[in-house]
């Protein structure tokens, strides 16, 4: 079983859904990230998904841009973001580590070496935004080959039939964008989640983790109760910009403790 | 009008929306259901005759086309080579090619029923060209702009806002071209449900880059047509300059099965191509993904994409439309780098001999021009796409030659 698998099923075990706080690596340095990281995995980080500075990132709202820009500035590459994940597996075997980037720096990396080299660092799984199914294929068989999953993202636009051809090749979660729309930007309501999350559930045994917008412990409760897992990213690097890493790590415990008051059926 | 031929260049792109390895659909998942949606309404559009006949409509009556043919004897005599025919694409409404694809793709957005326009610009041609025919079919429509380049095309802003548009200045990364496309894109993403993206040049997610080829191959094709009605034949040479390649692959595609054609394609060398500021991405870049596509990209080695530099804002583009990355790497057009200065030199030489002013994009090509017809006989034939006029620049220029206005 994959680690992310062994999570999911451990939760559904305990009878309650996830957290995915969001570290963009290399922002502001790298000393900062690999404490985010040890810190939030010790403070109620079920998964942490990590974001691959990359110049020009297509979905991303003003928050994580910003991020990014600081990330390259402090001279992140597809190498550092993998030395980091390195360093964290020195300590933590348990934590799924999912990253989450643009295709081109994995490209000019080259695709074969990038799969195998994450792999070997210890990371579970890949999110890559510009990479739909119609072009997978230019990822999935060296990603399958080291073990890695392919979490796709899929949106309020992502009709029945294409959800299907979506959740093929798809492993460990689906993302589901709750919005239209770009990082950091709107909240999805919960009536909202209660009309998608049926319509995906049906369509796969995968769990379902939300994404884009999700913001306070409240929040993160609406989204596990319907979904699986709550994905939190632009309100924390605000905090960071703001306020410092620890006041970070404070959110990520706050935001689990409102994920944890959420009991699912088992 | 594609060709449908086997063997024939001008088939392209296949049904993954590629030019051999180039071009594709590289984008999130909110816009690909759009992405299909806009094929399939392209598809039904350009088998409907009613269709073509609507666009041919506002083509003739609103834009003014055809766009003359023009000798250009001065040109041609001081150069002592080739003769030099000019395909006058700066005299369409607007002042540029950029409103042939524009009225195509607000046709189709009528079509497809969405409400409102958005589009990036980098001169400000595509914008006022989309600011125009949102004016004219009552439309919304929402501008990105650089911010750079909001301050180099002020003119352009100004036209655009008289328009009725919004222009959003874009300061993220470069503040140019790029940087508008990506929060064009942004916007789009926020917006699917009543919004069309009318992309500005042959790039993009497929099929923009086949619909605004198609939508600009009118200007190659009247072209052959008029030549072949003053010389009977046609061109030995085609040139055109190359931002992401519309103006220039409207030119060449018709020819692109004529091997006696020869295809030349004008990157921005910028201050130099062996310096870092240029924006010659198939003679400097390597192929990559960027805004959809898969294509030749100025990038670092981590794959991070490069600021692009050139003195025309509508080169300005680290990147390149995917078709033409195909005809670079087959070897069926060649593409050759020209500096700034030079850009400027034979921006003022036209605007002398021919009393054209032309639009710093297309000085470009001009300035190639100047280099290779004096090599070739008086009996050649030399087309030249001159895209745009240069008003829109005279401030650029101005600064340049060290004069205030
Ligand atoms: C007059 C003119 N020519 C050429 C270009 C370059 O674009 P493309 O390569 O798509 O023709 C522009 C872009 O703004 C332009 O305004």
């Amino acid at each position: 079983m994959s680690r992310i698998a062994g999570v999911f099923a451990a939760l559904r075990q305990e009878g309650r859904g996830a957290l995915i706080p969001f570290v963009e690596a290399y922002d502001p340095d790298r000393e900062t990230s690999l404490m985010l990281l040890n810190g939030m995995a010790e403070n109620g980080a079920d998964i942490i998904e990590i974001g691959m500075p990359f110049t020009d990132p297509m979905a991303d709202g003003p928050t994580i841009q910003a991020a990014g820009r600081r990330g390259l500035l402090a001279g992140a590459t597809l190498k550092g973001v993998l030395g980091l994940v390195h360093e964290f597996r020195r300590q933590n075997r348990h934590t799924p580590l999912v990253l989450m980037g643009y295709l081109n720096p994995i490209c000019a990396y080259g695709v074969k070496a990038f799969c195998e080299d994450a792999s070997a660092a210890g990371v579970d799984g890949l999110i890559i935004v510009d990479l739909p199914p119609e072009e997978a294929d230019l990822v999935l068989p060296d990603a399958n080959a080291n073990g890695l999953d392919i979490i796709r993202l899929i949106a309020p636009t992502t009709c029945d039939v294409r959800l299907k051809q979506v959740l093929e090749g798809s492993s460990g979660f689906v993302y589901y964008v709750s919005i239209t729309g770009i990082t950091g930007t709107r909240t999805a309501s919960a009536a909202d989640l209660a009309r998608d999350i049926p319509r995906i559930r049906a369509a796969t045994d995968l769990p379902i983790a939300v994404g884009f917008g999700v913001r306070t412990p409240d929040q993160a409760a609406t989204v596990v109760a319907h979904a699986d897992a709550a994905i939190v990213a632009s309100v924390l690097i605000e905090t960071l910009c703001k306020e410092s890493p620890e006041a970070v790590i404070r959110d990520v415990r706050a935001l689990a403790e409102g994920v944890k008051a959420v009991s699912k059926a088992a | 009008m594609n060709d449908h031929t086997p063997n024939s260049l001008r088939s392209w792109p296949d049904a993954r929306g590629r030019f051999g390895e180039f071009g594709g659909r590289y984008v999130a998942e909110t816009l690909m259901p759009l992405i299909l949606e806009l094929e399939t309404a392209y598809r039904a559009a350009k088998a409907d005759p009613a269709f073509q006949a609507e666009l041919d409509y506002y083509l003739k009556h609103y834009v003014g086309r055809p766009s003359a043919l023009w000798h250009a004897q001065r040109l041609s005599e001081h150069l002592g080579g080739a003769k030099i025919y000019f395909k006058r694409e700066e005299l369409n409404h607007t002042g540029a090619h950029k409103i042939n694809n524009c009225i195509g793709q607000i046709l189709l957005a009528k079509r497809m029923g969405k409400t409102r326009i958005i589009a990036e610009t980098g001169a400000g041609q595509h914008g006022v060209a989309t600011a125009t025919v949102c004016a004219l079919f009552n439309l919304p429509c929402t501008i990105y702009m650089g911010a750079v380049d909001v301050e180099r095309q002020k003119p352009n802003v100004f036209r655009m806002k008289l328009l009725g548009a919004e222009v959003i200045p874009v300061s993220s990364g470069a503040a140019t071209l790029k940087d508008a496309m990506n929060d064009a894109l942004r916007d789009w993403v926020a917006n699917v449900h009543d919004t069309f993206y009318i992309i500005g040049t042959a790039a993009g997610p497929h099929p923009y880059p086949e619909l605004v080829r198609d939508f600009q191959c009118i200007i190659g094709n009247e072209a052959r047509e008029q030549l072949m009605e003053a010389e009977g034949r046609l061109p030995d040479v085609a040139i055109a300059a190359v931002g992401g390649g519309s103006n220039a692959i409207g030119l060449f595609h018709t020819f692109l099965d004529e091997a006696s054609v020869r295809l030349i394609g004008v990157e921005a060398a910028g201050k130099g191509m062996h310096t870092s500021e240029h924006a010659a991405s198939l003679n400097m870049g390597r192929p990559g993904v960027l805004h959809g596509n898969r294509t030749y990209l100025l990038q670092d080695d981590d794959g991070q994409i490069l600021e692009a530099h050139s003195i025309s804002a509508g080169l300005d583009y680290p990147g390149i439309g995917p078709e033409h990355s195909w005809l670079h790497d087959i070897k069926r057009v060649e593409y050759v780098g020209i500096t700034d200065d030079e850009a400027l030199e034979a921006f003022q030489l036209c605007s002398r001999l021919e009393g054209i002013i032309p639009a710093l994009e297309c000085a470009h090509a001009i300035a190639h021009l100047v280099k290779l017809a004096p090599t070739l006989g008086k009996d050649k034939l030399i087309l030249l796409n001159l895209s745009g006029r240069g008003d829109k620049d005279i401030f650029t220029v101005a600064k340049h030659l060290g004069t205030m206005i």
